[in-house]
């Protein structure tokens, strides 16, 4: 089969694998159909995730068809269209159990303090992912599943993981009615964060990035107010003034490890991988939430410690909230708001490319261009 | 917010009351699809955080059986024990492998696990380039860069028209994707001058 796989930083290639097999009586192989770049998936491609390993494929987004199932497999059967949460979890240990399915402890054994997640590096499990014409998805009768006839797959894909962390997000910010919710970030996460703030009842919406054409898609698909930071020399203050000097009640970090607006930060976080991500995005939702607010952190980090502001986020009283996303169990949630209109999530979606097209794919969305905010892989066209 | 910030907000004095809303529940109605569908916070999916429900998962079993273990696996400290599910991927080997496989002797709590994954990632990186050149398929870097997309994905005209700030810094970026390619092969002409040298004493 052809695979997306790592080289090395800043480096990717198609090659050809074998299709994986069966290795747990609860394994199903899942032919992909579309899967996605997700903005962490640049983390591992600048070489910041630690024991991220040459030959890896990439691609924790992805739906496909029911390819081949194990012997214990008992809810999907061959031929099936899934859809796949990020997450890899058992769904019966301590944590599973409780609902929280990103932080399963029986699948990972690289690392407790993250759960399993497809094509991440060893730190999440050591598995392959989706940019690949076959996956294997371990615990087939937990995580995926049947994608019903009504869904558009691209809204499928995208709730595997950029909807459903959005919503997340949001919902960790415990926005309540009339709140002011500010969401620094306008890639697919932010957006989806910031349309959701609104079903929240958020009584303004505000969503801060750099990239002009990002901000235009946070006024057209997230109906929320844009700033521009790079218009403005110090983005707290400004972000003081237009929450009449106390701060916003909520603050999202949609940003993550590769944040922008502090060459310092950026150079040691981001390039020098000195830190575990540049923490810009974080601070300035530290200092810009009022007192007494929540800071919900979507955006993805490495394990190793980041300068961050704690200070602040101490004498301000705040609350910090942040995990990766239980995917699936925002779904049944999330696929009611598709069928009433209220998120139509593929309207982010920017290019679709096939799976030889790949590299192209990661260096336009990492480089920014091209106006570039979501880009699909298609299996069958490649 | 695209506007200059106006003076009445600047001059709000400070009061218990919190701001007026600029909307009415009403008009928020009609112009956000959905808005307040999910008002009330204790009927949100991700509340409350913890939610004991295991036979909401489709699990049907207390402990997963476990994978074959056909390789030595590594695995952090910090675990009673490997994993019953594993991914089996890029095994440890050669150089890096041995980094990580010391790597792993510290707990994920210490610098020195994860700075040595680090190096051992880039120990791999490089000698999969070196190995690569003993293949019918040696690394591209133009190719597995992208960097050609640059000119079909408008790179130019994405960076110049605009203000975005990471312009300040782009010059890094070939430095860091071509650097290590420069230094080998600034290190393998040494190496090989070295050797012609020695090959005429």
């Amino acid at each position: 089969m052809k695979a997306m796989v790592y080289r090395g930083p800043y480096k990717i290639r198609i090659e050809e694998k074998d299709i994986p097999r069966i290795e747990h009586p609860n394994d199903a192989i899942i032919r992909v159909t579309k899967a996605a770049i997700c903005g962490s998936d640049l983390h591992l491609y600048h070489g910041l995730m630690p024991d991220t390993r040459v030959g890896t494929t990439f691609g924790h987004e992805f739906i496909g068809v029911v390819h081949e199932v194990g012997p214990s497999v008992e809810n999907l059967a061959v031929g099936d269209r899934v859809m796949v949460p990020f997450n890899i979890y058992c769904g019966s240990c301590y944590f599973c159990a409780r609902g929280l399915y990103s932080n399963c402890h029986n699948v990972n054994p690289n690392a407790t303090a993250v759960g399993g997640i497809y094509g991440y590096s060893h730190t999440c499990g050591g598995y392959d992912g989706g940019q690949a014409e076959y996956v294997r998805v371990p615990f087939a009768d937990v995580g995926p599943s049947i994608i019903p006839d009504w869904l558009d797959d691209e809204d499928a894909l995208l709730m595997t993981d950029a909807l459903a962390t959005g919503y997340f997000g949001a919902q960790l910010g415990d926005i309540r009615h009339g709140d002011t919710v500010a969401v620094f970030g306008a890639g697919p996460v932010g957006l989806c964060a910031a349309k959701s703030a609104w079903l929240m009842g958020a009584g303004r919406v505000i969503v801060i990035d750099h990239l002009e054409y990002r901000l235009a898609k946070a006024r057209e698909f997230a109906h929320a107010e844009t700033i521009d930071f790079a218009e403005h020399d110090d983005i707290v203050v400004t972000m003081k003034r237009a929450t009449d000097n106390l701060g916003a009640d909520v603050v999202i970090d949609a940003v993550g490890a590769e944040a922008d607006g502090n060459f310092t930060q950026h150079l040691t976080g981001s390039k020098l991988k000195l830190q575990g991500g540049s923490p810009i995005a974080l601070n300035w939702a530290i200092d810009s939430v009022r007192k007494g607010g929540t800071v919900s952190v979507m955006g993805a980090y490495g394990p190793i410690f980041s300068a961050v502001k704690f200070g602040d986020a101490v004498n301000k009283g705040l609350t910090l909230r942040m995990n990766q996303c239980p995917a699936k169990r925002q779904w049944p949630r999330l696929l009611e708001h598709i069928r009433n209109g209220y998120l139509t999530p593929s309207d982010i979606v920017t290019h679709r490319l096939p799976l030889e097209a790949i590299g192209e794919g990661y260096h336009m969305f990492s480089a920014k261009l091209d106006g570039c905010i979501k880009t699909i892989i298609t299996m069958d066209a490649a | 917010m695209n506007e200059k910030t106006s003076a009445t907000e600047l001059d709000r004095p400070y009061v218990a009351d919190k701001p007026a809303p600029r909307e009415t529940d009403d008009q928020l109605r009609a112009r956000i699809p959905g808005w307040g569908a999910d008002l009330d916070p204790a009927d949100r999916p991700a509340v409350p955080r913890e939610r004991y429900a295991p036979e909401v998962t489709g699990a049907h079993w207390e402990f997963p059986d476990r994978q074959p273990e056909l390789h030595p696996r590594e695995r952090s400290i910090e675990h009673g024990m490997l994993t019953p599910v594993f991914g089996t991927v890029a095994p440890l080997h050669g150089v890096s492998g041995a980094i990580r496989r010391y790597a792993y002797r510290y707990s994920e709590g210490r610098a020195a696990h994860w700075l040595l994954l680090i190096a051992g990632d880039r120990v791999d990186s490089l000698g999969a380039h070196v190995r690569s050149l003993a293949t019918l398929h040696p690394d591209n870097p133009v190719t597995e860069s992208g960097v050609l997309s640059e000119v079909r994905r408008r790179g130019w005209s994405s960076r110049v028209r605009s203000r975005r700030v990471d312009r300040s810094h782009t010059w890094i970026d070939p430095i860091l994707v071509a650097g290590p390619w420069v230094a080998t092969g600034v290190f393998a002409v040494m190496l090989a001058r070295k050797a012609v040298s020695l090959a005429r004493r």
